[in-house]
């Protein structure tokens, strides 16, 4: 009995040293990898770097709601478009700061989430992935016709302002702090959403809808809930963008970049922290690169695609996170 | 008189009736095509669009390099979209039937990507003319509207095909085992049908269609690499909106939907683009599982 109860504490012991182990290892890395960020853009291009952590915001937002709450929209260029234009036209035209800019485009985003998602989540699957697309196409050709948003030319030379009034934000280098301070805002939110009773309920709705709703979950509420944070997050990743380009344009609520999305999460491993932060590396550096060379983009976007979904459907962050398992 | 009161004349309205109908012609052969495709596969096939645009693509190289002409390649042109969709099911698509849903709108999202990007890298984004074949040109003049030949002959054929599809799926033993399938494959595969090689030629009959209604549309709109993603998102609300459950409900749904287009054309051109969205989300607050939908 004393022998039972010893052991029992004993590995209880063990598992609290194992778990304490693996947070401090966290947060080694967490360090490390701010550090890293911190100190990227003396070696690196900032406005390329900038891209990369927008989309990465982008990504991380959209890995909410598919990696977590199994939900596949795919049209979440609308929520990144509709912040940016919003944004834009606020900072140019109203002559809003910066930071209340970004203010405006998430909120405005975070309402049209509201009412797509309120809307979309009558559906469940397939379903849903294909009415929020035709939800966001709505967005698009709205973006092509009312006059704010000028068309094919969009809301050009934006100024970047002055941040709370005092910092200007027009060097780059400063620019991409305040970037860099937005994206590990938008990370930490959905870090601790999902690591919340919240996301674990979520996880639950994921893997078996009936049974949590049969254990008293309103699962529609959830789900709501997980997409209007995932349309906001997609928001400021949308109006930080224009701070970094000066422009919103038609590019941003196409169908192309809610396609861009959905392949920067499943190339850096859906449902894992940090994948959707390395597929928006490998999909932003081949923008850059095959810029000058028309459709080969898509062509290899395509088979990238292709090649996730029929070989490695964990994506890059998911096979190195097993890899690592099985070497330790 | 009635046309007095809504400010409209009746050429205009019947003229766009008549496109509407054609779109909603349209509509209704894809979402046939989308809807047998995901009943027997259990895949929704986006690059169905990809495929309606190869159709027309084809039919244009078929005239341009061979001199085939608009009769011929009506027959060519699906076979040879029919027999590319089938290799496409045969190495990629059958790798996927035992995953979730998701797996196969994202591997068919490649596909997308890749045939379009093909086609823009080698073609340009460029529209190119299609000739309407010399049968078809000119048109009657009905007193109340001008009727062209050839958009009449395209109603015709458009739907002649989707019932022709109706007929083999519901009235013939094929078709029988094809509806089996869509139940339950696996009793029919213990019944001795080779249920593999249905799945292909499902497939293959969806592009198919598909691949036809894109030479119905080349004379009629240009031919261009990105006609098909335009026309697949209107699909996929058509198929939300009825549902894909029945093949007469589908084709009566993209008809409904092609025509209330063509009326918005008239009486307010600024939502066309958007009317059938909206209607889409009318009809997910009233009946969430689409008109013609089960639960």
């Amino acid at each position: 009995m004393a022998e039972r109860e010893a052991y029992a504490l004993r590995s209880e012991v063990s598992g609290w040293e194992a778990r304490q182990g693996a947070e401090r290892g966290r947060l080694i890395f967490a360090a490390i990898a701010v550090l890293a960020l911190i100190c990227a853009p003396f070696a690196v291009y900032p406005v390329f770097l900038m891209k990369v952590l927008c989309f990465a915001l982008f990504a991380c937002a959209f890995n909410l709601l598919l990696g977590y709450g199994g939900l596949l929209s795919f049209g979440h260029a609308a929520y990144y478009g509709t912040a940016a234009y919003i944004a834009a036209h606020t900072i140019k035209v109203w002559g809003l700061s910066p930071e209340l800019g970004l203010l405006a485009g998430t909120l405005a985003s975070a309402l049209l989430g509201l009412v797509v998602g309120w809307l979309s989540i009558r559906r469940a699957g397939i379903y849903f992935a294909m009415i929020t697309l035709a939800f966001a196409q709505m967005i698009y050709f709205f973006a092509l016709q009312a006059p704010f948003t000028k068309g094919e030319d969009g809301i050009q030379a934006v100024p970047r302002g002055y941040l709370f009034g005092v910092i200007d934000l027009r060097p780059d280098l400063t620019l991409y702090y305040l970037i860099l301070a937005i994206f590990l805002f938008g990370f930490y939110v959905v870090y601790r959403t999902i690591h919340s009773p919240f996301g674990l309920v979520l996880k639950a709705i994921r893997e078996n809808e009936p049974r949590a709703i049969s254990l008293g979950y309103r699962t529609e509420r959830f789900k709501l809930a997980t997409f209007v944070v995932s349309a906001a997050l997609a928001g400021l990743a949308g109006a930080a963008t224009v701070l970094v380009f000066q422009l919103a344009s038609l590019t941003y609520v196409h169908w192309q970049t809610s396609g861009e999305v959905v392949i920067m999460t499943l190339l850096g491993g859906m449902g894992t922290i940090l994948g959707p932060f390395v597929g928006a590396i490998v999909v932003v550096t081949l923008q850059t690169h095959l810029a000058a060379f028309g459709a080969w983009l898509n062509i290899i976007l395509g088979a990238i695609f292709l090649a996730c979904v029929l070989l490695f459907r964990e994506g890059i962050v998911g096979i190195a996170q097993k890899r690592l398992k099985k070497l330790l | 008189m009635l046309f007095e009161l809504l400010g409209v004349p009746p050429q205009a309205l019947f003229a766009q009736l008549l496109i509407g109908l054609v779109n909603g012609s349209f509509y209704a052969a894809l979402s046939l095509g989308l809807a047998v495709i995901f009943g027997m596969l259990n895949i929704i096939n986006f690059a169905h669009g990809a495929l309606y645009m190869a159709g027309a693509f084809v039919a244009w190289m078929l005239l341009h390099h061979f001199g085939i002409p608009f009769w011929a390649s009506l027959v060519l042109s699906p076979l040879i979209v029919a027999v590319f969709g089938m290799a496409l099911e045969r190495v990629l698509l059958s790798r996927l039937y035992h995953l979730d849903h998701i797996y196969g709108l994202l591997a068919t999202f490649g596909l997308v990507l890749l045939i379009e990007g093909t086609f823009r890298q080698l073609y340009g984004v460029s529209g190119r003319g299609y000739p309407t074949p010399e049968v078809l040109k000119g048109g009657w003049n009905l007193g109340f509207m001008f009727l062209p030949n050839y958009r009449a002959f395209v109603l015709v054929a458009a739907l002649a095909v989707c019932f022709g599809a109706w007929f083999f799926i519901e009235r013939t033993r094929i078709g029988s085992y094809l509806r089996a399938g869509t139940e339950n494959a696996r009793l029919l595969q213990a019944f001795g049908v080779n249920v593999p090689r249905m799945m292909t030629l499902t497939f293959g009959l969806g592009v198919a269609l598909a691949a036809f209604t894109g030479v119905l549309a080349a004379p009629i709109y240009q031919v261009h690499p990105l006609m098909g993603f335009n026309i697949i998102i209107i699909v996929f609300a058509v198929v939300v909106v009825g549902g894909m459950g029945s093949i007469l409900g589908a084709i009566v749904t993209g008809l409904a939907l092609g025509v209330a287009e063509g009326f918005t054309r008239v009486f307010y051109p600024e939502a066309s683009a958007t009317v059938i969205f909206v209607i889409m989300a009318v009809v997910l607050l009233i009946r969430p599982q689409g008109l013609f939908g089960r639960r």
